[in-house]
């Protein structure tokens, strides 16, 4: 993999309701340089939210993001999320463009780029998720899993300081996650800062550096994979991993 | 034999049919083209404004967009050009010194063909998943730049079968205009083939309107059928079989 310059991310207590309803009561979470969180728990439990919340797709009520130490929260979002890469159970590739625009236009509309340059540097990052000869196919004539490393690809072009996956192998065929699993594994090992919502617990086992379980909105649990998988202290964590293990 | 001999002198009299075509097709055709080529266009641009102001969150445009609809869509077609086209012509005259009413004709189509392409526009933009926006913005797009480069394409994509319906009525409508007394070079197909059957008696000058009518609009409609039918089923595309396997494997994801 490329290198990366990745940083540091950290959320102190955020809150977040939408009406009545409190979707966050308080999070923290801390994720050093290099290393990745996965984030864990049933459906509902403001997993997905929590990630858009740190990239200020949605703004928190109360609380403080710091990328690399410093809170990012006056900054512009825009300038923000374009240090922060993000991909979706969905995919979200724009069916209009080619593969190669889906992973230049940030680079030729933001970065300024110069065409050439963005369509190499794109090339590039296709090549590293093994996608180079799909450049000129559209999204909608890729299998799921080619279509998700593309996302993948169109994220790290950018060349974020972190990477978000909300549930990026939810949406696939079982025989289409593995690629796209070992992918984020090689990131995760080569130094990228990763935040990983996921419900496949072998990777956040065996991947990731931390795990944190969330449930009703607040963080139940968090530390190293052999804490919470091996010897989980409470009863909601045990009674997840009993359901999904 | 008496009853179909007077029907067919009075509507299919090749004589008098012969007679129209050739300032039909130099006078009325292009005529006919420039007004609802040029009020698709206008509308276009205005109903694109529209659509915008009617997904704002701001309910301000919201309410103007819709309100602009409702009445541009309510009103019949010749009631809104005449209003438009009489009413405004005295003071266009006081502002240009112009009587030409050719402008407001196309104003007017214009204005009503606005209301119906800004609700297909916006239901175009509205049809695109949420996500699309949401990716965008997650790579940094400000709102704007994410409607504008990824959301409204598509949107756009959509619509467009729908588009050419509306280009379809504005040809139509088009012979609304007839009621703003046009000079003779401004005359439209219709008003060519009236003019000729009231000067003759005869209505087969308007058959061969009709007729031109149709050589402009079935071939529209059948480039909509094709445009919809592509859409339903895509571009006939060729896969090697183990990614035609992954597509079949995934069902309809896009």
């Amino acid at each position: 993999m490329s290198d990366f310059n990745p940083g540091s991310l950290t959320a102190t207590n955020i809150h977040l309701a939408f009406g009545a309803n409190k979707v966050l009561r308080g999070i923290d979470l801390h994720v050093p340089q290099g290393t990745t969180a996965s984030v864990i728990g049933p459906s509902g439990s403001g997993k997905s939210t929590l990630l858009r919340v740190m990239n200020r797709l949605i703004e928190p009520d109360q609380g403080d993001i710091l990328l690399d130490g410093k809170s990012v929260l006056n900054d512009n979002p825009d300038e923000l999320r374009r240090r922060i890469g993000m991909v979706f159970q969905q995919f979200n590739l724009f069916p209009h463009k080619t593969v190669l625009q889906n992973v230049a236009l940030a680079l030729v509309k933001l970065r300024k780029m110069p065409k050439d340059q963005a369509n190499a540097r794109a090339l590039e990052q296709l090549d590293l998720v093994g996608l180079k000869h799909k450049a000129d196919a559209r999204p909608g004539n890729l299998s799921g899993g080619q279509q998700q490393r593309v996302a993948i690809a169109r994220a790290l072009a950018m060349e974020p300081e972190v990477m978000f996956f909300d549930e990026a192998t939810s949406a696939l065929d079982p025989e289409l996650v593995k690629g796209v699993l070992a992918l984020m594994t090689d990131l995760s090992k080569g130094g990228m800062t990763m935040v990983v919502v996921t419900h496949e617990m072998g990777f956040s086992r065996n991947v990731s550096d931390t795990v944190t379980f969330m449930d009703g909105g607040v963080v139940v649990e968090t530390g190293s994979p052999e804490e919470l998988f091996s010897a989980p202290k409470t009863d909601r964590l045990k009674g997840f991993l009993s359901d999904v293990l | 034999m008496d009853v179909l001999e007077q029907l067919g002198k009075t509507f299919f009299d090749w004589g008098a049919m012969g007679k129209v075509i050739p300032e039909m097709l130099t006078v009325g055709l292009p005529n006919t083209l420039i007004l609802a080529i040029s009020s698709a266009v206008i509308g276009c641009i205005l109903g694109m404004v529209l659509a915008v102001m009617g997904i704002s969150r701001n309910p301000i445009p919201r309410w103007i967009a819709r309100v602009y609809t409702d009445i541009f869509r309510g009103l019949p077609a010749i009631l809104t050009i005449l209003l438009i086209g009489l009413g405004l012509g005295p003071v266009v005259r006081m502002l240009t010194g112009s009587t030409n009413p050719y402008p407001l004709a196309i104003f007017a189509l214009s204005l009503m063909a606005a209301a119906y392409i800004g609700e297909i526009f916006r239901s175009g933009i509205q049809s695109v998943e949420k996500g699309q926006l949401e990716a965008s913005r997650a790579l940094g797009f400000s709102y704007v730049s994410s409607m504008s480069l990824v959301v409204i394409p598509q949107g756009i994509r959509r619509v467009l079968p729908a588009l050419v319906n509306q280009l379809i009525s504005l040809i139509k409508d088009s012979s609304l205009i007839y009621m703003l007394g046009l000079i003779a070079s401004q005359r439209e197909i219709f008003r060519i083939g009236n003019d000729a059957a009231a000067n003759t008696g005869n209505l087969s000058p308007l058959v061969a309107a009709g007729v031109l009518y149709l050589c402009l609009t079935i071939p529209l409609t059948h480039l909509v059928n094709f445009m919809d039918k592509r859409m339903r089923e895509g571009k006939a595309q060729k896969l090697d079989p183990d990614e035609a396997a992954a597509v079949i494997g995934k069902g309809a994801q896009a």
